[in-house]
């Protein structure tokens, strides 16, 4: 089974990107299970949301408690929101940020942290292609780029059943660019970590 | 076609695809998203021949449900919480006029203080009100029990209540196969109401009785409240013999190991602990207990499906040699305990059994599977009270882990 948290503030797409994420996860071929966590639904108040990926039916409904993986939809979270709280060892964190891996540890006081920690300027990527503040399908597609739990395509797909027409394509085209950005971003890491070897 | 799915969008589809004639209902959460599906459906046309009404008022929304049902049409309606005490008076009045109103709950807490959040106290407040009362236990068998709340609701001419838990299950989204609209007209007869309202041959339903015939009157609906455990389990088996799933029944049964939903799971033994329970907590059970069971835990699972009518016989059968049960409740009864324990003690009277009601999950607390084991590792080694409430903790309001819950926002 793999787990994932989603943080970020209302209006931002949370529980959407939990939902967006089940069911790029269920065209993947797992049974999937997404779970908002409501409160007072405020604009700008922080929200989590939650997902889950497995090869038999999820039974539990327990909020997550040791995600694989983190998704941070907005950086002024990371001191406040403790994101890598209860993390799996190993687990990957993704960023919404123009800063690197080493600040976002440091804001969030995980140097330490046994993480993979990826940023990606998804907001950034994002208002160029939609020109709204809702980065989830550049986070989903981040989230793809780093793993093979989703495919790019599956986002892309997802967000176009889910806003036919322009808003679906312009989150596919930020989708692209945010996971071309990774895909670099792990070939960077990887060449280093070649050459420091 | 299995499909991804809100839990409130897999429910307003099914209702759809019963083919309702009249939708009448007030927006609160958590059942909004419901009747917005609907509402969006009657305007596409998707939900055809069907008049969506609005009101001011869930008051109003259970009396333009009975005028509609009284006039012939099959009607529908959702609520929660507050909504569904404010309409508590017309909530009696559907069941004692016999129509078969169906109505999705989507359990909140009942305020003050205010709580927007899940729990079973909005429904256990009309336990008593001549609504069956049918629990699910996740999204597909939320989306399911509509099918058969309408079925049983019209043969008995008798209100349905499908309650579902709040946010938990209604803003959910899992992996769910609806049936389609197909299927559902072989399955569901056309609705012939068996009282109808006809200015042609006006006629009166819920006039006045007095004393010389209001014990006679409550009388005969207790008789057919007790029809209903039959009629229930019958569409329940008709459901499955048409979908190839379990969904609704009276209690259900689990596989001693493998935890999956078995009406053919053997009862449990006299060296069993029985945890009941009711709603969307069984998941989280059956995630907690298989494990337990793994390592040799002599513990059992049995949900009850429907709560009213109460199915006690069932829910002995179920239960089995064991005198040894744990009931998890998410009400209670002020000074009491668990409203659900209270019934199971009744069932099982005269049993001499050890009886615990863990109360659980109120006003949105998460159910963490850790609790749930501890807490059977505790019944098993006799630490167990008679009452006990779930990670209650001392000293005032707790601050809850990061990312655990709500309440910490």
């Amino acid at each position: 089974m793999r787990q994932v948290r989603v943080h970020g503030r209302g209006g931002q797409g949370v529980v959407t990107a939990a939902e967006m994420l089940a069911r790029a996860g269920f065209l993947a071929g797992h049974e999937a299970q997404a779970i908002p966590s409501f409160g007072s639904e405020r604009t700008g108040a922080p929200v989590v949301s939650y997902c889950r990926f497995a090869d038999v039916p999820l039974r539990t409904r327990e909020p997550v408690l040791a995600p694989d993986v983190v998704l941070v939809q907005d950086p002024t979270l990371l001191l406040s929101d403790r994101p890598f709280a209860g993390l799996a060892p190993g687990g990957l964190v993704i960023v919404n940020t123009t800063a690197d891996a080493t600040a976002v540890r440091a804001e969030a006081g995980a140097e330490e942290a046994d993480a993979t920690v990826l940023t990606v300027p998804a907001m950034q990527i994002t208002m160029t292609h939609l020109g709204k503040p809702k980065p989830a399908a550049a986070m989903l597609a981040a989230y793809a780029a780093a793993s093979d739990d989703i495919t790019l395509d599956a986002v892309q797909q997802v967000f176009r059943e889910r806003f036919p027409g322009a808003v679906g394509e312009a989150n596919a085209a930020a989708a692209a660019e945010a996971f071309a950005y990774v895909r670099d971003e792990l070939a960077e890491v990887a060449a280093a970590a070649g050459s420091e070897a | 076609m299995r499909e991804v799915l809100e839990g409130s969008q897999a429910v307003a589809r099914t209702v759809a695809r019963c083919r309702p004639g009249v939708v009448c209902a007030y927006p609160i959460s958590p059942q909004t998203h419901i009747v917005e599906a609907l509402s969006v459906m009657a305007r596409t046309g998707e939900l055809a021949q069907c008049e969506y009404v609005n009101v001011e008022s869930e008051f109003s929304a259970m009396s333009v449900s009975i005028g509609a049902s009284a006039g012939g049409s099959r009607a529908y309606t959702a609520t929660a919480s507050q909504g569904l005490l404010y309409m508590a008076e017309a909530v009696y009045n559907a069941a004692g006029m016999g129509l078969p109103i169906v109505m999705t709950v989507a359990n909140r807490a009942v305020g003050a203080p205010i709580n927007i959040w899940n729990d079973h106290s909005d429904a256990m407040a009309m336990r008593d009100s001549g609504w069956l009362q049918l629990f699910a236990a996740d999204n597909q068998e939320a989306a399911d029990l509509h099918v058969i709340a309408f079925a049983a609701a019209e043969e008995l001419g008798m209100p349905a209540m499908v309650c579902m838990d709040g946010f938990v299950l209604t803003h959910a989204s899992d992996v769910v196969e609806l049936p389609t609209a197909e299927q559902i007209d072989a399955f569901l007869p056309p609705y012939r109401p068996t009282q109808a309202l006809d200015i042609q041959n006006p006629t009166t339903i819920g006039t006045m009785a007095g004393p010389e015939s209001f014990t006679e009157t409550k009388y005969l609906q207790h008789l057919r409240f007790l029809d209903a455990t039959g009629v229930i389990a019958s569409w329940s088996d008709r459901f499955r013999e048409a979908f190839g799933r379990e969904a609704g029944g009276l209690v259900a049964r689990y596989d001693p190991d493998t935890l999956d939903r078995d009406r053919m799971a053997p009862p449990a033994s006299s060296d069993d602990l029985v945890v009941v329970a009711m709603g969307s907590v069984i998941g989280t059970l059956q995630a907690a207990l298989e494990p337990m069971r793994a390592a040799g835990i002599p513990v059992r699972l049995v949900g009850i499906s429907s709560f009213r009518p109460f199915p006690g016989d069932a829910l002995r059968e179920a239960i089995g040699d064991s005198r040894h049960v744990m009931v998890i409740d998410r009400a209670l009864e002020l000074g009491s305990g668990g409203v659900l324990t209270g019934c199971v003690g009744r069932a099982l009277a005269g049993t001499r059994s050890r009886l615990h009601s863990v109360v659980a999950g109120l006003g949105g607390r998460p159910i963490l599977e850790a609790s749930l084991q501890e807490a059977v590792r505790m019944a098993l080694d006799g630490e167990l009270g008679r009452l006990e409430f779930l990670d209650l903790k001392e000293g005032g309001v707790p601050t809850p882990a990061a990312g655990a819950t709500e309440v910490a926002r």
